[in-house]
């Protein structure tokens, strides 16, 4: 094990990945001779070159519709997006291209692509910057969506990624790329998609978080278990599409509470759907309503203690569990 | 890197002016497009007078010009293979047919959704992808019946998709806009328009990053022009070095909106000279001129990995699609276009240079009908897909 940033992970999954596959290459806006605009693509270009690691122009509709093409015609692209904000200018290319590839030429063509990039708010980057996607990208059958917590899910999950044979949308988030944890130092260390992990064991109540919000959860499960000897447990889906609700769903029968966490906005969310899914499949084990905190119906605002307000926060965290359990 | 001057391989080696693509005078056009603008919307009789004035002055010019045209065919045919040209007019004639058939049966509700016909734009299909090697990538917009068959797959495999049928090319589930076959190196029909242009800057992308010498040809309107990817993709293109040869079939309408009405330039070739890369115009009703034009490309493209624009000027005698009623043209018009049909001018250039006879026309055309109704037959027959088809080829 090696101890490694979530940065230096995902780093670490694309150079292995470039290595062991000579169709992978990378390209995007200031991936190469800047070296990422939030350094995930360190040292590549340097190390592989111009053919691998390609600065495209400011051009996200583009530069999608070339990976979709490329992948068409035998490359593996991972495609940046700087953050998934820009992500709607490829929109196109993505849902009515990629995502329906396969089904439209009857089986023929495949898209082995991944669009990655950072995903939700950062630090005070207001409106346009600042959104949680997954909820539109999951709703379109075709696509895969993951969103790592950790460092070495992202390393694991990044390389899945890569190998799949379908266009996946790979979610990362801006304030996670300095956190640091233990990843295997393994080349071929993966971790399968559609696959739940149980982060932290408990009795009394589920949360489910994702993305930033799986280490809100896991301090709001110590948090409540110091102040009110509640035991929490927390799932993370690590991919939202496919959706491993069976994992959530055995949680839930057994702690018979449960609380989604999201950076998204409530409205149509995967929280949504997991709560819906939860009342088909698990519906006579809850002895509460499912209880969800997303960010405010509200475009993210600047300032910072609005900004804040916006999120979710440990605090909320602890007075949803408190509200499912009845303290 | 060369200068603008050079890269703009104009009519010249056509034989047409540049006065046919490029207004008399900017400064008399913009009033008179102003006029048009507010006077036409929503008023058909309007919208049809002035529509047609600028259509006609190239009409006539171009049938004032056709001796000269079919002058220019006829020194192409000399120096052309006897089966390659048999095969180009077969191909048309085949074209003609099979999607005047596609009218008749999609009027009996044979075929659904959306049906957009390729008549009148054959010798685009025809010219530019039998210049083609079988390797290289071919991808198009949603009018793309006649570009699948004509790169090899067959009347059949298009004719039972059209019918939603399991021997459809794509099991029926793609239908009339979404055509594909990878061992025909055809990578689809696409329905969003200008959507195909991306994914062909990638498919050429690969093709250079793999080096496999092939060469994409990437079909589009000129609607598709106005759209973002367009310009996004010339720039990286041109930028990178791509082998990748844009067709802009130039069919005068996109839906019922004619190309004065939307596009504040006139000549979609000159385009190009934005992104500093290779363009010419060409007379789409010259299947001859459309080869050789994709064959300086093709060599640009395979030779020094460059792009090359082509402007394709034809005329869609249908409606946009099966649903058009067409009331933004009149008949006149079409007719003044049908006068210069590409397949009487090819055959009346056939003729004339003694490659094929009467016999040789009436045995095409036996053939091109008796494929057709192979086609219908086999449509007809092939069963609807299997319920349980709805849910694969989802995920690979």
């Amino acid at each position: 094990m090696a101890t490694l940033t979530i940065r230096d992970a995902l780093n670490q999954a694309l150079r292995e990945e470039l290595i062991r596959d000579e169709n992978v290459f990378i390209m995007g806006e200031e991936v190469a001779e800047y070296d990422g605009a939030y350094k995930v693509t360190r040292g590549l270009w340097k190390e592989f070159g111009d053919k691998r690691v390609v600065d495209a122009p400011i051009t996200e509709l583009g530069f999608a519709g070339l990976g979709v093409g490329a992948a068409m015609a035998g490359l593996r692209p991972v495609i940046e997006f700087m953050t998934w904000n820009f992500s709607i200018l490829a929109a196109d290319q993505i849902i009515n291209h990629a995502a329906k590839m396969l089904y439209m030429s009857g089986g023929e063509f495949n898209i082995p692509i991944v669009f990655r990039g950072p995903n939700g708010s950062a630090f005070q980057v207001s409106s346009q910057h600042s959104q949680a996607l997954e909820a539109l990208y999951a709703n379109f059958p075709g696509l895969k969506v993951v969103m790592p917590s950790n460092a070495a899910d992202a390393k694991g999950l990044l390389k899945s990624a890569i190998r799949d044979d379908n266009p996946v949308i790979f979610m990362e988030q801006e304030r996670m790329y300095g956190m640091k944890g233990e990843v295997p130092e393994d080349d071929d260390f993966t971790i399968p998609l559609g696959v739940a992990d149980v982060k932290r064991e408990g009795t009394d109540c589920t949360i489910v978080a994702r993305s930033m919000t799986v280490p809100m959860a896991l301090d709001a499960a110590e948090k409540i278990r110091e102040q009110f000897d509640v035991s929490v447990e927390v799932v993370d889906p690590r991919t939202i599409k496919p959706l491993d609700i069976d994992t959530i769903a055995n949680s839930v029968r057994k702690t018979n509470r449960l609380v989604i966490v999201e950076e998204s906005h409530a409205f149509a969310s995967v929280g949504a759907e997991i709560s819906h899914q939860i009342m088909e499949t698990a519906f006579d084990h809850l002895d509460a309503p499912v209880k969800r905190i997303s960010t405010a119906e509200t475009p993210m605002p600047y300032a910072k203690n609005l900004e804040a307000a916006a999120l979710p926060s440990v605090d909320k965290i602890i007075a949803a569990v408190k509200e499912v359990c009845y303290l | 890197m060369e200068c603008s001057g050079i890269l703009f391989i104009f009519a010249d080696l056509q034989g047409l002016r540049e006065d046919d693509i490029l207004p008399k005078a900017a400064t008399s056009r913009k009033p008179e497009k102003r006029a048009n603008l507010t006077s036409a919307k929503g008023n058909g009789k309007a919208s049809k007078g002035t529509a047609t004035s600028a259509a006609f002055r190239d009409v006539e010019e171009a049938i004032k010009e056709y001796e000269d045209r079919k002058a220019s065919q006829l020194r192409a045919i000399k120096t052309t293979d006897k089966k390659v040209l048999r095969e180009m007019l077969y191909q048309m004639v085949l074209g003609r047919h099979f999607e005047e058939k596609c009218a008749e049966v999609y009027r009996m509700g044979k075929i659904g959704g959306f049906c957009h016909l390729y008549i009148g734009q054959e010798a685009i299909g025809v010219g530019s992808m039998t210049a083609l090697e079988p390797s290289d990538m071919v991808i198009t917009s949603y009018r793309d019946h006649v570009q699948a068959m004509v790169k090899g797959l067959s009347p059949e495999s298009v004719m039972a998709e059209l019918y939603g049928k399991e021997g459809g090319c794509v099991k029926g589930k793609g239908g009339s806009m979404h055509m594909f076959s990878k061992e025909h190196e055809f990578f689809g029909g696409h329905g969003i328009v200008g959507g195909q242009i991306g994914v062909a800057t990638g498919m050429a992308y690969a093709a250079k990053y793999k080096n496999t010498g092939q060469v994409v040809l990437c079909f589009f309107g000129e609607a598709a022009v106005n759209q973002g990817i367009f310009h996004e993709s010339l720039n990286m293109a041109e930028l990178w070095g791509l082998p990748c040869i844009y067709i802009c079939e130039n069919n005068r309408y996109g839906m019922g909106t004619s190309q004065e009405r939307a596009m504040s330039a006139s000549s979609i070739a000159r385009k190009a000279g934005s992104y500093e890369m290779a363009n010419e115009f060409v007379d789409g009703m010259d299947v001859m001129a459309v080869r050789a034009a994709t064959l300086r490309a093709i060599e640009r493209a395979r030779n020094e990995s460059r792009p090359t624009l082509l402007e394709i000027r034809a005329y869609r005698y249908m409606g946009h699609s099966m649903s058009d009623p067409g009331n933004y043209r009149t008949r006149e018009e079409i007719q003044k276009y049908q006068e210069r049909d590409p397949i009487v001018l090819f055959k009346d250039s056939l003729k004339e240079a003694k490659v094929l006879s009467d016999k040789d026309f009436e045995q095409i055309e036996r053939e091109a009908i008796e494929a057709t109704d192979r086609a219908l037959k086999f449509a007809d027959e092939s069963p609807f897909p299997d319920e349980s088809e709805l849910l694969t080829d989802v995920y690979a």
